[in-house]
């Protein structure tokens, strides 16, 4: 009771016409940031820091339009996932998979409506998660030591197999590739600088933005001036649009997958150093895994898009957990808005929540109030979004391109960054070519060098005992969840295949009959 | 009524401008523009951010001042980019603290040194501290460091920078001054900055940490860690009272990470002054001692001259550790 009187009191303070006015602006520009390849949260949020302190707006206000912002952002992200095949931020990588799919099966209309209401209720059970376990979540991430840290991340790499099915092998090759490329720049726990060749701009490593970008947004360019050159009338305009609204029966049968992966996604994004990325791409192989007895996912199954979108906006709201009760941001985002708290004077920690209610209970009723706006501001706003598939790509892929080199230049400043995107671009075109799947690689480079550290800071304290891996009942369980993810599809997933095709067989020639 | 205002500050600085000759105040930067050499979220980032904030409040700025985030190379590559492309930009100052000395000193901007900058201005300090769970056998700092030397497998202690970094640095330059010989024996573990140190410090992995009060202060208040020493001359102010020195532990260790701006090195002296001025009021009024005092700034009043002199000696003295420890040879 106490809590709801707490929110009730946030609502108070949230429901000014200021604040809701800051909150729809934040809404509109977070999702458009969002949506655009390399802007993502974290320099959505970075980027506008300027405009809420030339307003002079108070801690409460500014706090509203960022987060608004950011849970802007984490709806936009999917946009250009299921309309180009571009991840408009990393944790929306996972949306590509089958929301691209979906939209060339001419089914755009909804996948992005889908993925709307996933997103929503991610979020919503996520606010209400970060306004009931705050407190007893922080306990959760302080289970997870080095040792913890490091399963935690062999299991995210263990359960890759169902991110493409086609070919194992070349999975692990581009999960290898990704890990080979997290290498590079200064070793934090040795201070020696690593493949960086001398260059400054290389010691802090490659930046998966810059990677994504290249990899995804700039080979789709390639590719596109290979096939059409001295071809200019694309028959892609032709892609259909479809109906905008999901059906009823359509909510209904994905509403399960939506309530699971909001929990896991929750739970990921509360683990600091884990994150929306994490929460999105464990969401969908889980739930892959759990329900794809078809193997239609990566072809357009819709619960493939509601997995990983769920997951990934429940992410976005379990990070503020340790940002609010820790200081410790739990992703990029939430350390920019760690910067902003400590720019408001406002010291982020175990007390917080008793130090200044008004301003973490104005923070989490704009949430809500940001999240309602932001499923009626997108679900009218899809017609508008999907008219996007009907521009020609020979318009279409020189704006993409365009993007992609303002995109990066604008965050880094740095032409080193453009030239590395180009590479990167090449690299994925090639890979592409060769049928090697892209979201491993990224996923190497985003968690390779976290899993390296955590490996070797674990190793270093227990001097050199690797029996500190399996050392606490936790890391046990997480290691057998990897085993099991690992061994099983090996094991069974050819008998069941085969059964598959078998069961198949003998409802067509029913039909048939 | 604005403008009648600003006028009169126009006139009033004009006055004082003739009286003591050509002074700061008849340079105003156009698009003044502050480099954090950090992605949005650190230490640099906010130095630049609070300190455009402050000084457009104080209306010692009439702009915002923007602030661009040049990360890399642990502010190597904004260090190259101003010394090689802005090097006479007179609107842009850049965000530096003791990170920046310690990387200078080991030579980790290749071929850059101090003197191709001009330094500006401290803007306070951020004294090291150790600190352990509160629930740990241990109390004081010698407590520690005997326990260091005499079982150096036993203490895993977290910090928020590389190897080598100043968080590291600190616990090296405390232990040195106990007496450990070899303080390549302590074992330090890095983390990707001071909070998760210190969250690591709470889940009992590791049984120190080592950072700066700022990091700390939200677990101090809470009661899970207790700070055994604060590695400043003497007591800090205010609520950081209660905190023991070194010095008064027997261990004389001073470790500041100090918080300040250069500017490119061809800066015009005209807007060099008038920055130095700006940022020098910045410190002198009550809203900057607000901000110190809420995020555990301890003062450090360093300006042009003076502050230039004060890099160059801590460049200096990391050299030398670092030599010692066998970092740089």
């Amino acid at each position: 009771m106490d809590t709801l009187s707490s929110l009730a009191d946030g609502f108070v303070i949230a429901l000014t016409w200021q604040n809701l006015l800051l909150a729809l602006l934040g809404c509109f520009l977070g999702t458009i940031m969002g949506a655009l390849p390399g802007l993502g949260p974290s320099n959505g949020v970075a980027i506008l820091i300027p405009l809420a302190f030339t307003l002079g707006l108070g801690a409460t206000p500014s706090l509203i339009l960022l987060t608004s912002v950011y849970y802007g952002a984490m709806y936009g992200g999917r946009i250009s996932s299921i309309l180009l095949n571009i991840p408009g931020d990393e944790p929306a990588m996972m949306t590509c998979l089958d929301g691209y799919p979906m939209a060339q099966q001419g089914r755009a209309g909804e996948a992005l409506s889908l993925s709307g209401v996933a997103s929503f209720v991610g979020a919503f059970i996520a606010t209400w998660g970060l306004i009931l376990l705050a407190p007893q979540l922080v306990k959760i991430a302080l289970l997870f030591g080095p040792a913890e840290y490091f399963a935690l991340f062999t299991l995210a790499f263990a359960t890759l197999g169902g991110v493409a099915s086609t070919n194992q092998a070349k999975t692990a090759f581009a999960a290898a590739l990704g890990i080979g490329l997290a290498t590079v720049g200064v070793d934090t726990q040795t201070g020696v600088p690593r493949f960086t060749f001398g260059e400054v701009h290389l010691y802090d490593g490659i930046d998966f933005l810059v990677a994504i970008v290249g990899l995804f947004a700039l080979s789709e360019v390639f590719l596109f001036l290979e096939h059409r050159h001295g071809n200019a009338e694309a028959n892609a305009s032709k892609v259909s649009v479809g109906r905008l609204m999901p059906s009823f029966a359509l909510l209904k049968y994905c509403t399960p997958t939506m309530l699971r992966t909001s929990l896991l996604g929750f739970v990921a994004g509360v683990l600091p150093g884990a994150g929306a990325s994490l929460g999105s791409f464990v969401s969908y192989t889980f739930e892959k895994k759990l329900v794809d007895k078809e193997g239609t996912f990566g072809k357009g199954d819709p619960r493939g898009v509601a997995a990983p979108e769920a997951g990934n906006n429940a992410a976005a709201g379990g990070a503020l957990v340790p940002m609010l009760a820790l200081g410790v941001p739990g992703s990029g985002t939430t350390a920019v808005l760690l910067a902003v708290l400590l720019a408001l004077n406002i010291t982020p920690g175990p007390l917080l929540f008793t130090q200044q209610p008004d301003v973490v209970w104005g923070l989490i009723a704009a949430l809500f109030i940001a999240n309602f706006m932001l499923l009626a501001m997108n679900i009218p706003m899809i017609g508008l979004f999907t008219r996007v598939l009907l521009v020609p790509p020979r318009i279409l892929m020189p704006i993409v391109a365009m993007v992609s080199f303002v995109g990066i230049y604008g965050i880094s400043g740095s032409s080193f960054d453009l030239l590395v995107m180009v590479g990167f671009g090449v690299l994925g075109w090639v890979l592409r070519k060769l049928d090697v799947p892209l979201v491993p690689i990224i996923l190497g480079t985003l968690l390779g060098n976290a899993m390296e550290n955590n490996l070797r800071r674990a190793i270093t304290i227990s001097n050199g005992d690797w029996a500190v891996l399996v050392g606490s009942p936790l890391s046990i369980g997480l290691w057998s969840l990897a085993i099991i993810g690992f061994v099983l599809p090996i094991i069974f997933g050819r008998v069941l295949k085969a059964r598959m095709r078998h069961m198949k067989k003998d409802e067509e020639s029913s039909t048939i009959d | 009524m604005t403008f009648k205002t600003t006028r009169l500050l126009l006139a009033a600085a004009f006055l004082g401008a003739s009286a003591f000759g050509a002074t700061a105040a008849d340079f105003k930067p156009e698009n003044p523009e502050c480099i954090a050499p950090a992605n949005p979220g650190g230490g640099w980032d906010f130095t630049c951010r609070q300190v455009g904030k402050t000084l457009q409040d104080l209306k010692l700025l009439d702009k915002t001042m923007q602030v661009v985030n040049l990360a890399g190379g642990g502010g190597g590559v904004a260090f190259a980019e101003v010394v090689n492309k802005r090097d006479d930009d007179n609107d842009l100052i850049v965000a530096a603290s003791s990170a920046t000395a310690t990387r200078l000193a080991q030579g980790a901007y290749p071929g850059n040194t101090m003197d191709q900058v001009r330094w500006v201005a401290s803007v306070g300090a951020d004294y090291g501290v150790i600190a352990v769970a509160a629930d740990s056998p241990i109390n004081t700092l010698p407590e520690l460091l005997d326990e260091i030397k005499n079982n150096p497998t036993s203490i895993s202690v977290a910090g928020g920078s590389a190897v080598g970094g100043w968080d590291h640095l600190k616990v090296l330059i405390a232990a040195n001054a106990y007496g450990i010989e070899d303080v390549r024996k302590v074992k330090y573990i890095a983390f990707d900055g001071g909070g998760e140190a210190v969250t690591q410090l709470l889940a009992g992995s590791v049984q120190a940490f080592t950072g700066d009060i700022s990091e700390a202060k939200g677990f101090v208040d809470s009661g899970d860690i207790k700070v055994i020493a604060v590695l400043a001359p003497e007591r800090l102010p205010g609520e950081f009272a209660d905190f023991p020195t070194a010095k008064e532990q027997g261990i004389d260790a001073i470790g500041a990470n100090w918080r300040g701006f250069y500017a490119p090195g061809k800066m015009s002296d005209e807007a060099y002054n008038a920055w130095v001025s700006k940022v020098s009021d910045l410190y002198s009024s009550d809203e900057w001692k607000a901000i110190m005092a809420a995020n555990g700034l301890a003062p450090l009043d360093l300006q042009g001259e003076e502050f230039e002199q004060f890099v160059a000696n801590s460049v200096q003295q990391i050299q030398n550790i670092s030599k010692e420890i066998g970092i740089i040879k």
